[in-house]
């Protein structure tokens, strides 16, 4: 299950609404181990394309040397499909890398980067087998990690 | 000599789970083999026919070596060797 933000699913949203017609991509790291998304950054697709996204060679190393230094991890990483729905290509599940990242999908297909309803999915990709999972949208974190409870 | 590869999640089966390895050598190519000497596994996944995988970014110093020779790229004592893997998709 993937629990996110509403303010960081927002984010997202818009974030391929603007570069529709080109993919959207980037992350949304989260302290190591809590699986919780709450930095949002956006990256630039050095793909420049309606149909394939890259983060630029150097843009990765800066992110990720930021994370290390953060103590994060790439909780999430989303990316738009612009023409398709909101579900993982054989190019997505063969090109990922990241066993423990929730893979979410948004589709500004048919018109929805201008209105109506942006398709939101989240999936698991590991070794190859795609697991779509549930996604709850919370307000604030503090909703599901109560005080009382240890953290995962 | 010792030069540090930092080596993604991905990668850590090969080294025992080890975020990071020490090896040598004085080119990119020959510190790949020394990682696959002790950690056999791990070039197949970097390394094909036409050099570094299309999908693999290796960084040396933190310039990226597909712009300074790829395998040919000169490495010292007291360098760091970063390897990322691309996030990319369709």
């Amino acid at each position: 299950m993937l629990i996110i933000q509403a303010a960081i699913r927002d984010e997202i949203v818009a974030h391929a609404r603007r570069d529709h017609p080109d993919e959207a991509c980037g992350v949304v790291a989260g302290a190591a181990g809590s699986d919780r998304p709450t930095r949002f950054v956006p990256m630039r697709n050095a793909a420049q394309s309606p149909t394939f996204y890259e983060f630029d060679s150097v843009d990765l190393l800066r992110l990720y040397q930021e994370m290390d230094e953060r103590d994060e991890e790439p909780v999430v990483i989303y990316h738009s499909h612009t023409a398709t729905g909101a579900y993982p290509s054989r190019t997505d599940i063969g090109l990922a890398q990241e066993p423990g990242a929730h893979y979410v999908l948004v589709s500004t297909a048919d018109g929805a980067h201008e209105s109506g309803p942006v398709e939101f999915r989240s999936y698991r990709i590991v070794d190859g087998e795609v697991t779509e999972e549930d996604v709850t949208v919370v307000s604030s974190y503090s909703e599901v990690d109560d005080v009382a409870s240890p953290k995962r | 000599m010792a030069i540090e590869v930092r080596v993604p999640t991905i990668l850590r089966t090969y080294t025992g789970g080890e975020k990071a390895v020490t090896a040598q050598g004085g080119t990119l190519a020959q510190l790949i083999d020394d990682v696959d000497a002790s950690n056999p596994g791990v070039k197949e996944r970097l390394v094909d026919e036409s050099g570094i995988r299309r999908f693999i970014n290796v960084y040396v110093n933190d310039e990226d070596v597909r712009f300074t020779g790829g395998l040919d790229t000169a490495v010292a004592d007291g360098d760091t060797v970063v390897i990322l893997p691309a996030v990319a998709g369709g």
